[in-house]
């Protein structure tokens, strides 16, 4: 994907910089606002990740109405330290697709990115998900591995199917809540662990090899290779 | 009309004062205006109807008079008039007539006048002034009649009894009135020292807080009047600022410890790496634990973050229509599989729908929280209850656990910021979870309280919202022994 990065923090910017390439992306860095509407405008991105305060007189949601105004339709995913609920309704309402606060786990960043960059290339929706000798059939609602039927509660199925769209990346904590369960807080205890854990019983417990893998202080990561 | 210069307000105490004497100023002056103005009212009724009253009847007396010596000129001429002014003179008893009837010439032809009184001239038609009859100085009221032959008459009433009789009115009134303007004025002078004297305990308390002596209360006088009424909020107010402060001073003690004891831990292990890891592996592990610690900061700050968010009540505006007990059932659907690896029973009961007004985000990780404390309490093979139950006005949400429960003064202490109780020192936590459930319940104008189970060992916590929507604050707990 070709991301346009715009972030004044000069070490913010290397490291998402280096960390997007590393993924495999193509990354122009830029540190005003100014520069970031005229690549915008000039070139075609699959994504944007905008700072929302900037320095020179324009900030980020100057930015994005600026550029939805032109009738661009190229997602936008705010990468901001102000993180109360009305700051990214903020964000949102002036045209941005999803918002991430600072601090973050680069791993989230990532994700979001490649979730958007998804979305933007309109894939046709899915009957069937896929991994390995796993598979998921959203019509039935019905999961095998192996060609063995697993019977799994609508949560835990929910939670195999995010999984499974996001497989081979890393899907966090905070995702799987926002996915599975609509919550938009981080409970006090780690719930997360223990739905994975259960899920794992039923999905990897007795074959071959695991699936479901564990990322440290990152989430989790569904693939078919170990 | 401010006597008080505002412009010149840069101490505390003294320009107060001021305002005070103006505002008792002004009302003794309003009170003493309001009495005179009532009493020269009670006056004008009273003159009308007594000294009035008599220059009235004497009038009327007199034109009576004329109109019947007009009469009797018209039919008999002067002498006719003449006998008639006689019989008249015969008749009257008090003496109070007098007459003089004079013929073109100027000659006397009847009357108990001697001469034509010196105070009106040829032409007058009436009049009052002095006269001396029998040898004493008296007041007459005078009317002149001017008949077609040349000839006039007058016709009066001796008026020195009347006029001293009213004089004596008149004196009266005007004492009655200088009386009731200074009883007015030093009524208002009492208002206004009544009003600065119970004034001065709330400017003494403003200053003496003003000054930094927080703990200062306006003392009550004990009749439950306006000023107590005032008192009260004044004390009120003062008792939630202190709260408050309590808090902010709670907090950054939290951060002093709680915050600082992870930075500290990170640091330190950091450093120890940088001096003593060799291998590339034990270098990453080392950096992995780093950015752990540091994780815990971050959901540290947002843990706060987001309490403070809540209490600023900026999310009111997503307040919205959603089912309670659906969002209950939810919140116990994500703790079951956590209750279940700790071999806890987690029971629901729930009416099948509960319709309410407010964040559904909130509640239920304010439900969540609830759970989750249930969960580290609860021993193996022990129960947790969540019901949802409605009431008069009321949605009530519970948590029941078989835990060891909270004393008295733990529960009083369980909604603060980094309160732990005793038992939950080993848990993992930050002591945040009930300060979050608070400021929810206070956002939606609700309550949390807190209970031991009267026959088990166990703790109850409920969580009480208000069926329609409130404004925040509107309401708040007065019973500080059980709500948190």
């Amino acid at each position: 994907m070709r991301i346009l990065l715009v972030e004044d923090d000069p070490e913010v910017c290397r490291f998402v910089a280096k960390g997007l390439r590393e993924a495999g992306h193509v990354v122009d860095p830029v540190d005003t606002a100014r520069d970031g509407l005229f690549l915008a405008a000039s070139e075609s991105y699959d994504v944007i990740v905008l700072d929302r305060m900037l320095p020179g007189g324009m900030d980020g949601l100057r930015l994005v109405e600026t550029l939805r105004a032109t009738g661009s339709r190229v997602p936008v995913l705010f990468l901001s330290a102000l993180a109360q609920v009305d700051e990214r309704v903020r964000g949102l309402k002036a045209g941005g697709d999803d918002y991430l606060t600072k601090p973050f786990a680069f791993a989230e960043l990532l994700a979001r990115i490649e979730a958007l960059g998804r979305r933007s290339r309109g894939e046709a929706p899915l009957t069937r998900l896929a991994a390995g000798d796993l598979e998921m059939d959203l019509l039935a609602r019905t999961v095998r591995r192996s060609g063995q039927a697993i019977d799994l509660k609508p949560r835990e199925f929910r939670l195999l199917e995010v999984l499974l769209r996001h497989a081979g990346q890393v899907v966090t904590r905070t995702m799987l809540l926002e996915a599975v369960w609509d919550y938009h807080f981080d409970p006090q205890t780690n719930v997360i662990d223990v739905h994975v854990s259960r899920l794992r019983q039923k999905v990897d417990r007795g074959f071959a090899y695991p699936l479901i893998h564990t990322v440290r202080n990152a989430g989790y990561m569904l693939r078919a290779e170990g | 009309m401010r006597t008080a210069e505002p412009r010149e307000d840069k101490g505390q105490g003294e320009p107060s004062w001021r305002l005070i004497r103006s505002i008792g100023f002004r009302i003794a002056a309003l009170h003493a205006a309001l009495m005179a103005l009532s009493a020269g009212g009670l006056i004008a009724v009273l003159w009308w109807n007594t000294a009035g009253y008599l220059d009235r009847e004497v009038e009327r007396g007199l034109r009576g008079d004329l109109a019947e010596f007009r009469a009797h000129h018209r039919a008999g001429g002067l002498a006719a008039l003449a006998a008639a002014i006689e019989t008249r003179i015969a008749e009257d008893a008090d003496t109070e007539s007098v007459f003089l009837l004079l013929d073109a010439a100027g000659a006397k032809r009847a009357g108990n006048l001697d001469a034509w009184p010196p105070f009106l001239g040829p032409e007058t038609e009436a009049g009052e002034g002095p006269l001396t009859r029998d040898g004493i100085e008296t007041t007459v009221r005078l009317r002149v009649l001017f008949l077609a032959d040349g000839a006039r008459m007058l016709v009066g009433r001796d008026v020195g009894a009347r006029r001293q009789l009213q004089a004596l009115v008149a004196d009266s009134l005007v004492y009655g009135l200088a009386l009731a303007v200074v009883l007015a004025a030093s009524g208002g002078v009492l208002v206004a020292q009544v009003l600065a004297r119970r004034t001065a305990p709330l400017l003494a308390t403003a200053a003496a807080i003003g000054e930094g002596n927080l703990a200062r209360r306006v003392p009550l006088s004990g009749n439950d009047d306006e000023f107590d009424r005032l008192a009260k909020s004044f004390n009120g107010m003062l008792d939630r600022i202190a709260e408050l402060m309590e808090g902010v001073r709670q907090v950054s003690n939290a951060i002093a410890h709680d915050l600082r004891t992870p930075i500290a831990r990170t640091r330190s292990g950091l450093e120890a790496i940088l001096r003593g890891a060799t291998e590339a592996e034990e270098l990453k592990s080392g950096i992995e634990r780093g950015i752990e610690e540091l994780d815990r900061v971050i959901a540290l700050f947002q843990a706060l973050l987001r309490i403070a968010e809540i209490e600023s009540g900026a999310r009111q505006s997503a307040f919205a229509p959603f089912d309670l007990a659906q969002a209950a059932e939810d919140a116990a659907a994500l703790y079951e599989p956590l209750a279940e690896a700790k071999a806890i029973r987690l029971e629901i009961k729930a009416p099948a729908a509960l319709p309410v007004v407010g964040d559904r985000d909130l509640i239920a990780q304010a439900v969540a929280n609830l759970l989750d404390n249930a969960t580290k309490f609860t021993p193996a093979g022990g129960t947790i209850q969540l019901s949802v139950a409605a009431g008069e006005g009321w949605a009530d949400v519970a948590v029941t656990d078989s835990g060891p429960g909270m004393t008295e003064a733990e529960r009083r202490r369980a909604a603060e910021r980094f309160y732990r109780a005793e038992a939950s020192r080993s848990s993992p936590g930050f002591g945040l979870g009930l300060a979050l459930v608070k400021a929810v319940a206070a956002l939606h104008g609700g309550t949390i309280t807190l209970s031991n189970r009267s026959n088990a060992p166990g703790l109850v916590a409920t969580l009480r919202l208000p069926m329609r929507p409130l404004p925040r604050h509107s309401i708040r707990s007065l019973d500080p022994t059980h709500h948190v």
